[in-house]
């Protein structure tokens, strides 16, 4: 069987399960399209969760980011983690008591205000729309690779198969098909892991592997990598850095980020009660965990692996010819993933960091600059060929590729539908609207919503590899803060959260526009990219923590200056903070 | 909840003491062990690097988990003493 008949089979075969699932689990009521019932088991969500989380980003870069930045990009390890921490303690149980259908639906009462209702919405509109165009182009990528069809096409196929089994079920049908594709991510992801590490250390489990010794060379791994990538000129693998604040910074606003993704919490309103919301955001943690801890060991590994290819007899002798490259290179390249220039024109491939110190080292072996680019979201998909393995597992990673892009895509999707059609219609615009009609008015914005992301993911905009930092920017600087404010204090009133949030927001967007471009604009940034531009080496990546403390701030002191908060609202912050009496997520 | 607005404080309290404490971990092992006190980690090797480089790639991943975990079986516990627990 050709390898592309095995990928269809296994891809085909996820995407039916799906559609199955999705009309076992049609959603009949407004409470199962947004909260599945409100019955989901902890275990249960917690496996949902991990697959509405792991994105394309966590699943396909990831690792990637990790090889290329080695110990300096822990941070994304720790902060898309260490968030769960800030929801099992300070959000999810409370928001679960507070027993309602959406995030921007406890800020609009808790601040009994339409206004703040109004900015929560809009924040999750842009925070979810910025994601899910990576999403959707994550898909297209593994579309174009692995079932040799157009992006566009793969692309139009994936949201026929999301729409589908969201817009029918619903909350309902997203949570179960969650459940399957957390499921074919996973082994997708650790079967290709296993197998590298047992090749490289002899031990099975990756996590372990990572501080194993080396077969071929008798050192340790991660000693063996830091030797290889030295002696051509990278920085060592396990280096510190220097700029601690900016990497504390970064990590907090990942942490805080992950707290406030809209598309998160409202996992935790489908399970039936405040002691399940806790449980499930442990079991969630360590459905990831997973995940998180094999990266560290696939990104070492696969590194150390890519270098042995190009340079097979050590960094010594000379790289690897051109036409001798192996076939996962050649498939590659075809994508424009991989290329090679041959700039000394001596038919080798010569892999280095081409920097001024590294360049009396090149000069005296010949070398005129570095010959391969290898883009680093390849490295997952790649993996598998890599290291030689059967066909089959190359058919699998295809398919947890699709799962982690399409579950996350669900995810959002769903929680901009619910934004539009309970916070929006419902709340504002025809608050008369019956149950039918809503529910009718979900899917529709469903539907607009798919086509949306679909057509972003086709034609991404040129910001597109920016929205990690916008969409983590927004929800660490407006939704956190409120959400947490509104169950810690109750102080805090409607004028302190509004000006809050605001303040919190423009703080941020501003200070990433002045170095990547208003609204990304190419040419609009005021100040260039580089650390010796920024303020105090705050890169732009890392100030939604900076923009939460500053909503923080101006919460308290603008509330401490204007009256309190009226007393059915300090009940309601009361209610919130004890479990009893929670019942099901309800309407009103 | 009205009648036992004294217990009801005393439940919050003791809720926010855990959550202190848990967050003390939290930021120890990742802002401190990971990141801000790796250079005191240095000497403590541990597979080719040091505790730093683990406690940033493995082990506050790890320690996050065992919080949580603590945190939600604690908070059962607290639940029940204070009579606050869902039927």
């Amino acid at each position: 069987m050709s390898q592309f008949a095995i990928n269809i089979m296994f891809v085909g075969g996820s995407f039916l399960l799906y559609i199955g699932i999705a009309i076992w689990a049609k959603a009949g009521s407004t409470s199962d399209f947004y909260v599945a019932g409100g019955g989901v088991h902890p275990v249960t969500n917690g496996m949902a969760i991990g697959a509405d989380w792991m994105s394309a980003a966590s699943f396909i870069s990831m690792a990637g980011l990790i090889a290329a930045g080695g110990y300096a990009n822990s941070s994304f390890l720790m902060g898309w983690t260490g968030g769960y921490v800030l929801l099992a303690m300070l959000l999810a149980p409370y928001l679960r008591k507070f027993g309602k259908f959406t995030v921007p639906e406890f800020i609009g009462d808790r601040f009994y205000s339409k206004n703040a209702r109004l900015v929560a919405v809009i924040c999750l509109i842009v925070a979810s729309v910025t994601y899910v165009i990576g999403q959707m182009a994550g898909a297209g990528v593994a579309f174009s690779r692995f079932l040799e069809v157009d992006a566009t096409l793969g692309l139009i196929i994936a949201a026929i198969v999301v729409f589908v089994y969201a817009v029918l079920g619903g909350m309902k049908g997203i949570t179960y098909t969650q459940v399957a594709q957390y499921c074919v991510l996973i082994t997708a992801y650790t079967i290709p892991a296993v197998f590298i590490s047992m090749q490289l250390t002899g031990n099975p489990i990756p996590p372990l592997g990572l501080f194993s010794t080396h077969i071929d060379s008798g050192m340790p791994i991660l000693d063996k990598l830091n030797q290889v990538i030295t002696d051509l000129g990278f920085n060592e693998y396990t280096a510190d850095i220097d700029n601690k604040l900016n990497m504390v910074l970064f990590t907090l606003s990942l942490m805080i980020g992950t707290a406030g993704l809209p598309h998160v919490i409202i996992r935790f309103f489908t399970v039936p009660k405040v002691a399940d919301a806790r449980w499930s955001a442990g079991w969630a943690l360590v459905f990831i965990a997973l995940l998180y801890l094999t990266a560290p060991a696939v990104a070492s590994m696969a590194r150390l692996n890519l270098m042995t290819t190009i340079y097979p007899e050590g960094t010594a002798a000379e790289p690897i010819e051109y036409d001798a490259r192996p076939a996962w290179i050649r498939d590659w390249e075809v994508t424009g993933l991989i290329q090679f220039t041959d700039k000394n024109e001596d038919g080798r491939i010569q892999l280095y960091n081409d920097t001024p110190e590294f360049e009396p080292q090149a000069e005296a072996r010949g070398w005129e600059g570095n010959e391969l680019v290898v883009n680093r979201d390849i490295l997952v998909l790649a993996n598998p060929e890599i290291a030689n393995l059967p066909g089959w597992v190359i058919g699998l990673i295809a398919a947890g590729g699709l799962a982690a892009a399409l579950s996350t895509a669900a995810g959002l999707l769903l929680a901009i539908s619910s934004a539009v059609s309970h916070d929006l219609i419902k709340g504002s615009i025809n608050p008369a609207i019956t149950e039918k009609g809503e529910l009718l008015a979900a899917r529709i914005s469903m539907a607009v919503a798919i086509v949306v992301a679909t057509y972003l993911g086709a034609n991404p905009p040129g910001f597109a590899a920016q929205v990690v930092a916008l969409a983590f920017g927004i929800a660490a600087a407006s939704l956190f803060p409120a959400l947490m404010m509104g169950i810690f204090s109750k102080r805090v009133n409607n004028t302190g959260a509004i000006a809050g949030m605001l303040s919190g927001l423009t703080f941020t967007l501003v200070y990433i526009f002045v170095y990547k471009g208003w609204l990304f604009i190419p040419g609009t940034a005021n100040l260039p990219d580089t650390p010796e531009n920024w303020v105090l080496g705050i890169s732009p990546l890392s100030i939604g923590a900076v923009g939460a403390v500053v909503n923080f701030a101006v919460a308290f002191v603008v509330s401490n200056a204007t009256e309190e908060p009226p007393v059915e609202i300090q009940e309601l912050v009361e209610s919130v903070r004890y479990p009893r009496g929670a019942g099901q997520a309800h309407d009103h | 909840m009205a009648g036992h607005s004294y217990d009801a404080e005393k439940y919050w309290k003791a809720n926010l003491r855990l959550i202190f404490g848990s967050l003390i971990i939290w930021a120890l092992v990742s802002y401190g062990f990971a990141i801000l006190l790796r250079p005191l980690l240095a000497g403590i090797p541990i597979g080719g690097t040091d505790l730093g480089f683990w406690f940033a790639q493995q082990g506050s991943i790890l320690t996050f988990i065992a919080l949580i975990f603590h945190y939600a079986w604690r908070m059962n516990k607290i639940d029940e003493k204070f009579g606050v627990h869902e039927e």
